[in-house]
């Protein structure tokens, strides 16, 4: 299961800038083309795969990930309505730079996307944020 | 003989497909003469054992690409341990291909809660290569005897589908004999 299907697209992010050592915000814009939807992060089935935001370590110590508030929706395919996402919506994160200069910040996105009566197989991708840490 | 008792199976589905629902009982099995040779694959069953799609020739085979994360993969589980249990010794088989990254220790506790009554492997990303990539689950393909590939279901399709497809290649035995299928319960709707 290659996963070729792209139905989720970030949206470039612009040069962030802030001091080593200082909190600074990143905010992630997704969107998922329309018909698809993501597990939230906190999915109720424990098989269903949650949607995680995470940042490399050696950069940045992460503070905090923030998501939006889950749709709850009801597929045909399950009896319960579901905690996912949809559509267009950003994930907040709060991170401190460990080093300072100029630098592409590497985070890991992964995301299990369905729609009404199929699955895509789970995916991780790359989100490269522009930093210029003084 | 053969035709009456075709016709028999095929009265009967259509009769059950009456009953509940206006939906239409959809012909996906293809012409013989269409049909292409089922890729062959060696895989691991839960006891280790190596498992392959060539032991099953000479029965219907549903080969069923899933996983655990798979929501409309779970609607069809329950439909293929009823169409194992009432169609087994008729011979046919559903071989289920679970595609978890994290192999049996997802598949497992999954496997044994469901109940579930038919074979299982772990797949992997080369045998969904050799049955066209497998972009999506669920991804089912119906196998005639000969070990061709007579029908492909892409994403959740109704009981009503894979028991018509069930019907049709069952009811084309080698032997000349057709076969007459008690219909399960609840074969009229998607459920």
């Amino acid at each position: 299961m290659a996963g070729q299907n792209d139905v989720l697209k970030i949206a470039p992010t612009p040069t962030l800038s802030g001091k080593r050592g200082e909190a600074v915000q990143i905010k992630t814009a997704l969107q998922l083309q329309g018909g698809y939807h993501l597990n939230s992060n906190k999915p109720d089935d424990p098989y269903l795969i949650p949607l995680k935001l995470t940042w490399d370590a050696a950069a940045v110590e992460t503070i905090s990930v923030s998501f939006p508030e889950p749709k709850r929706e009801k597929y045909a395919f399950n009896e319960k309505p579901l905690s996912v996402f949809t559509g267009d919506f950003a994930i907040t994160s709060t991170v401190k730079p460990k080093t300072a200069g100029f630098t592409v910040l590497t985070g890991k996105l992964r995301y299990q996307a369905c729609n009404h009566n199929a699955c895509l197989p789970p995916k991780t991708i790359d989100v490269k944020v522009p930093a210029d840490f003084r | 003989m053969r035709l009456a008792s075709i016709a028999t199976v095929f009265a009967a589905l259509w009769l059950a497909g009456c009953g509940s629902a206006p939906d239409t009982v959809r012909a996906a099995v293809r012409a013989e003469k269409t049909r292409k040779p089922a890729p062959d694959f060696q895989l691991k069953d839960g006891d280790g054992k190596i498992v392959k799609l060539s032991d099953y020739k000479g029965k219907v085979v549903l080969l069923n690409f899933w996983a655990t994360w798979c929501g409309p993969c779970k609607i069809e589980i329950p439909w293929f341990v009823e169409f194992e249990q009432n169609y087994r010794d008729k011979g046919f088989a559903v071989l289920g291909v679970a595609m978890d990254e994290e192999g049996w220790a997802a598949v497992k506790p999954f496997v044994a809660s469901h109940k579930v009554n038919y074979r299982m492997v772990i797949g992997d990303d080369m045998t969904a290569q050799k049955f066209g990539g497998v972009e999506s689950l669920p991804t089912s393909f119906m196998i005639d005897r000969e070990g061709r590939i007579a029908a492909v279901h892409v994403g959740l399709v109704s009981k009503k589908d894979y028991a018509n497809d069930i019907a049709q290649l069952l009811g084309n035995a080698p032997d000349g004999k057709a076969s007459i299928l008690p219909v399960p319960a609840g074969i009229g709707g998607t459920e």
